[in-house]
């Protein structure tokens, strides 16, 4: 079961990768991790360093993907990306953290719920 | 459009202030914010208005929404916002169209299932939608009832969410509206025709029904205080439309058990018990500020029994209520005012022990309790009181007889018609009782016949009367003179309200 579930969000995070190719954008680094966390994404386009959280459900069942980033993840995040860009010598660059859910249904078409700078 | 406008009401006091809900659904992560002041039940009606939009076949935006109550510096309360938020949602996720929505207000809670259920204060609420020039009022059905008989603005009552859907994106009304009902009601389950004997109280109030004179009842327990007393409500005139209208609307504030609409034309009749607080008798809270027990007798009757054994502070803050007819209560959320013009009949024994009747044989008091015990209604309150009357017990021959007392309807013709008098008499003065003849105005313009002017000054001379009391009884004496049809009050009618505001005093 944990395999299955993590499957899912490695899955996810591939589709939400190449997502990101296709409009463009240059993945960096996936599942950049530190003892505070992990980021699931790091992408840059034009200068614009992009952190994406991903979100993989196979059902709704328990709600919006997206609602599970509550205050505290968001906070985590934001302290993540400011992470990421001083280990990398990045200070002062642009950035902006993005959301986005996959949604795996039984028998359809991953589809991808992508949020622009929404932390 | 992701920005949408519904207008829902605030209710200060008697006020109305209508409240632009506006929605707006951004891309975010999926969250709601409330702004503009909510307490704590607006507060939770992110949840009812999630649940019941679910459940009523609509969905929950999945993105950031911002709901703003605007005015922003007012403060908002209760649950009546629930349903112009979701309606509000509704439109801003494009399933109802703005347009269809802009001359409307919208009021009532959600149930979790979509259920609509009765808010407080949708009476004045929806006389504020139609003075700001709404022409529809969307109600909770169980709500309907109460703006029954006010025209010049479209009610529709809904009983769920899903009646409010069809209804702005479809036009179907929830049920054909009913042609509001005009119908007056009067209470006629009472009638002084039960009341056996007791010639001195029935006088006592049927003068306090035309002169608007306050009352003071003096008996021993079992007499008939009480009985008296509730009756008043069907010797008065009925109220008329604007009056009714009003005073339902104070009583759909307070969310009283009353029931009452403008169709009601009985004069309230309201009796809160001698152990009632301050607040309860003027009004007050901290969050929704509700009107006490004086304003819910607005245009009616406030009897209070046992009025000795209240707490001194309760019947004093009556003061300011008997003088001005209003009450204004300031709090931290500000300041509102009710009306609170009403007939004050207090109730007490003649002594603690309640025995002191007749020759007071019976009585077990000891002089000082006696002494004490009618003082306790202070000074300036009984000032205000213009009627003192003894209500004895019933005789025998009384009980025994078979003879119904006289009726309601007798005295209340004899109410309106002296009461007809006394405002043709005013008229264009800017008063209409008796009680309320200005002290100038008693020595000139409407002083007593010569002869009745004679016999005060006596009364005066012989210090039996204070210059205060010789207003009081000049005052009464219209309200006999109009009884009797005598014009200007004649030496009778003098004397007759001299006996009156003295009369329980003789003991």
């Amino acid at each position: 079961m944990p395999n299955k579930r993590m499957k899912l969000g490695v899955d996810g995070e591939t589709l939400v990768a190449t997502y990101l190719t296709n409009q463009g954008a240059q993945v960096l680094a996936k599942n950049w991790r530190i003892k505070e966390g992990e980021i699931d994404i790091v992408a840059r386009q034009d200068g614009l360093i992009i952190f994406v959280e991903v979100k993989s459900r196979s059902s709704e069942k328990f709600g919006h993907p997206l609602e599970a980033i509550g205050p505290d993840k968001a906070f985590r995040l934001q302290r993540l990306a400011l992470a990421w860009i001083a280990l990398h010598g990045a200070w002062g660059a642009d950035y902006r953290i993005d959301c986005a859910a996959v949604s795996f249904r039984n028998g359809l078409q991953p589809s991808i719920d992508y949020r622009i700078g929404v932390l | 459009m992701t920005v949408s406008k519904v207008q829902g009401i605030a209710l200060m006091g008697m006020r109305a202030e209508i409240v632009e809900v506006e929605v707006d659904i951004s891309d975010g992560l999926p969250g709601y914010s409330l702004l503009g002041l909510p307490d704590a039940a607006l507060m939770e009606s992110k949840e009812r208005v999630r649940s019941a939009l679910i459940n009523s076949g609509a969905s929950w935006p999945n993105k950031r929404v911002t709901v703003s109550l605007s005015p922003a510096w007012l403060h908002k309360s209760g649950s009546g916002f629930d349903l112009p938020i979701a309606t509000a949602l509704l439109v801003a996720q494009g399933l109802l169209l703005q347009e269809r929505l802009n001359a409307c207000v919208v009021l009532g809670e959600l149930a979790l299932d979509g259920a609509i259920k009765s808010v407080r204060g949708v009476l004045p609420a929806v006389l504020g939608a139609l003075e700001s020039g709404l022409n529809c009022a969307l109600v909770p059905m169980s709500n309907v009832w109460e703006v029954e008989g006010i025209s010049g603005i479209g009610i529709i009552g809904v009983s769920h969410l899903r009646e409010v859907i069809e209804y702005f994106a479809e036009g179907v009304l929830p049920i054909p509206p009913r042609a509001s009902s005009q119908q007056e009601v009067v209470d006629e389950s009472k009638n002084y025709s039960d009341v056996v004997g007791q010639a001195g109280g029935r006088l006592a109030l049927e003068m306090a029904a035309i002169g608007g004179h306050h009352a003071l009842l003096i008996g021993p327990p079992g007499t008939g205080k009480t009985m008296l007393a509730e009756r008043m409500p069907t010797i008065m005139p009925p109220l008329t439309q604007s009056e009714a209208i009003s005073v339902a609307a104070v009583h759909s504030i307070a969310g009283s058990t009353l029931n009452r609409n403008g169709n009601n034309r009985t004069p309230p009749f309201i009796a809160p018990h001698h152990t009632t607080t301050t607040t309860a008798m003027v009004g007050g809270g901290s969050h929704y500020i509700k009107p006490g027990a004086c304003s819910l007798a607005h245009g009616g009757v406030l009897f209070i029994d046992e009025a000795p054994e209240c707490s001194s502070g309760v019947l004093d803050s009556l003061r300011q209520p008997l003088e001005s007819q209003t009450v204004s209560i300031s709090r931290a959320i500000g300041t509102v005012d009710f009306p609170a013009d009403f007939l004050l009949i207090l109730a007490a024994n003649p002594c603690p022990c309640g025995r002191y009747t007749g020759k007071g044989r019976a009585c077990t008091c000891s002089s000082v309790q006696l002494r004490r015990y009618l003082q306790r209604l202070s000074g300036p309150l009984m000032d205000r009181i213009d009627i003192r009357a003894l209500i004895e017990v019933p005789s025998r021959t009384e009980l025994a007889s078979q003879v119904p007392g006289e009726s309601s309807e007798v005295i209340r013709a004899r109410v309106v018609a002296a009461r007809k008098v006394a405002a043709e008499r005013f008229e264009g003065l800017g008063w209409q009782q008796n009680s309320r003849i200005p002290p100038n105005q008693l020595r000139g313009r409407f002083a007593a016949t010569q002869k009745g002017m004679a016999f005060l000054h006596a009364e005066l001379d012989r210090e039996q009367l204070s210059a205060r009391g010789y207003h009081k009884v000049l005052r009464l004496a219209w309200t006999f003179a109009d009884r009797n049809g005598s014009g200007a009050p004649s030496l009778e009618d003098v004397q007759s309200a001299y006996a009156m505001r003295n009369g329980a005093l003789a003991q």
